[in-house]
């Protein structure tokens, strides 16, 4: 039920998304989605990849700082409400977001919701028993 | 006797050996032997047109000095004096007795150059001797030298110093680090000879490609040629599985060979039959007390090429007379602090770069590679310090990493009293030099 995603430490300086992209396209690696975290001074970059233990080992080569964190992956329909009923329950299983991103994929009318919890044991069962559609790597990834 | 220390996790232990028993005359021994060399250095020393004209002026001649307090009517050296009689105007030997020449990096300005005859290179590799085997450097050992050899006088200084004792060279100079690896795998180097902070680059290389401590061979190390710390030791030490030792000196008065640890490493004993080193308050010039922070003063005793009066080092450090446990009866100095000429002064409060790595390596896991940049856009002094990203601090959320910044500058502001805008850069982005490591950016306009 866990996803894993990378985390890539960036310079704020121009010109630094190219290296990891043109890296991680040469060898074929097909990013799903990505979200990037920015302050005036650095900035994080979460990558969700099927091939992330390639990946990662292909940015650490060429001396990028990467980290690996497990997220939750929920599927939702593209509709209005759809994120407040996941929210509402996520608000009444005292469930703490460090953070989260949307993106809409291969599925019509879907959309996946990323989340990043405090404590994602906890998030999974309370998910699964409110029966909030998390979805696990082959979901994720047979649509792409 | 036998003296050894040992911490916890450690297997090396160093036992205690004394090379020359003249480092263990009692003190008033090695007054007697320091009045009569600093009277032979005074009369070697009016051969030398700059010391001439000062004594003439002063009335003063070897007869002149009856105790060692006479030494403070002596003139100081700068190395500004050393630089307006370039090349060679210090000689007080003809020119066919030199034996060979170094000198100095030259990182600040134009090259200093030093002068040894046949007897003060016997001399060296003497001194240096004595502080190998008082960190525990005996025949049966393989001592990979990483210094550059060339004018430094790391390389060479040290490396009579090791034949000396009687143990093997493997010369390996400084830089391409991969091959220093490989030779040091592949000989099984016991002991490393460099900078400290080359010494941190190689064994974070050597991680990089999976060699631990476990599997590097050193035992122990002798470091030099630049102002550490107490933090960076055991940063070093955690990564390359050894115990490190310090050692001092300049090319100015000799090369490395000034003072060394011995296996307590409670500070560097002073080669007291060789110099006589004073602690003096840089802006009054007068001594500073037993302990408190000033900066050395060496005079050469027995140096024949290029004897040298007062040399004003610019190296911030503190004297203990207090005697030690090894036998030895010999002052020792602390580790310098800093250069008086490397400290910044920012809003009126005096750093040392060395301050800012201190402080990195109290944050666990931060890389203790930095830069400081120091600019003043309005009024007042501003200054980033630039640290390297690792990924043992590294977090996907932005909260840690907000508070990893904070932790650095607060620890800098406990260290240093000042405080900094830190910015998190790159791995391997910051330049580092093989030899000595270049921290500082200094953009004030002078006024």
């Amino acid at each position: 039920m866990k996803i894993y995603q990378l985390s890539l430490f960036l310079e704020n300086k121009a010109g630094q998304l190219t290296e990891p992209c043109s890296l991680l396209a040469e060898a074929g690696i097909n990013i799903l989605t990505l979200t990037l975290a920015d302050t005036q001074q650095f900035g994080i970059l979460r990558l969700i990849v099927k091939e992330w233990q390639k990946a990662k080992s292909i940015l650490e080569e060429k001396g990028h700082v990467v980290n690996v964190t497990e997220v939750v992956a929920i599927e939702v329909t593209d509709r209005p409400g759809g994120l407040k009923e996941i929210v509402d329950v996520i608000d009444q299983g005292g469930l703490n977001i460090e953070y989260m991103y949307a993106f809409t994929f291969g599925r019509k009318n879907k959309a996946v919701l990323i989340f990043r919890f405090e404590d994602i044991d906890k998030a999974i069962e309370v998910l699964l028993r409110n029966k909030v559609n998390v979805i696990g790597n082959v979901d994720l990834y047979e649509a792409d | 006797m036998t003296l050894m220390q040992q911490e916890p996790g450690q297997s090396f232990v160093v036992e205690n050996r004394i090379w020359d028993q003249a480092e263990a005359l009692p003190r008033s021994q090695i007054a007697d032997l320091q009045l009569a060399r600093l009277r032979e250095t005074a009369a070697r020393a009016a051969n030398v047109p700059f010391y001439k004209k000062i004594f003439e002026k002063e009335g003063l001649s070897p007869d002149s000095i009856q105790s060692l307090d006479d030494l403070q009517r002596l003139p100081f050296t700068t190395k500004s004096d050393l630089r307006e009689h370039y090349p060679l105007g210090f000689l007080a030997v003809p020119r066919e007795k030199i034996a060979r020449i170094h000198g100095s990096t030259g990182t600040t300005g134009k090259p200093t150059f030093v002068a040894y005859t046949s007897e003060d290179l016997k001399t060296w590799a003497e001194l240096c001797a004595r502080f190998l085997t008082s960190g525990g450097l005996r025949p049966e050992h393989l001592v990979q030298i990483s210094f550059g050899y060339g004018l430094f006088t790391g390389g060479f200084g040290l490396h009579y110093g090791v034949e000396r004792v009687g143990a093997s060279v493997v010369p390996a100079s400084g830089g391409n680090t991969e091959r220093q690896i490989s030779l040091m795998l592949d000989l099984k180097s016991d002991v490393l000879v460099s900078t400290p902070s080359y010494a941190l680059y190689l064994g974070e290389v050597a991680n990089q490609k999976g060699i631990g401590p476990e599997e590097l061979p050193l035992q122990f190390a002798h470091f030099g040629g630049e102002p550490w710390t107490e933090d960076m030791r055991s940063a070093i030490e955690k990564q390359m599985g050894i115990h490190a030792f310090n050692n001092y000196g300049l090319s100015e008065v000799i090369g490395p060979g000034v003072s060394g640890e011995c296996a307590l490493r409670d500070g560097m004993h002073i080669q007291e039959d060789h110099f006589i080193v004073e602690c003096l308050d840089p802006d009054t010039l007068e001594p500073v007390g037993d302990g408190e922070r000033g900066e050395l003063v060496i005079t050469s005793l027995t140096k024949q090429a290029m004897p040298i009066i007062r040399y004003r080092t610019r190296d911030i450090a503190s004297l203990n007379p207090a005697p030690c446990p090894c036998g030895r009866t010999t002052i020792r100095m602390s580790r310098v602090v800093g250069r008086s000429d490397d400290m910044l002064i920012i809003r009126g409060v005096n750093v040392f770069p060395s301050q800012i790595e201190q402080a990195l390596l109290r944050v666990e896991g931060a890389a203790p590679h930095y830069q400081i940049e120091v600019s003043r856009p309005k009024a007042l002094d501003e200054v980033t310090v630039r640290v390297e990203m690792r990924p043992e601090v590294f977090s996907d959320m932005m909260s840690k990493m907000h508070s990893l910044r904070e932790r650095i500058a607060r620890e800098i502001q406990i260290v240093a009293n000042i405080r900094v805008n830190v910015e998190l850069v790159d791995p391997h982005t910051l330049e580092r030099f093989q030899g000595k490591a270049k921290r500082v950016i200094d953009n004030r306009k002078k006024e």
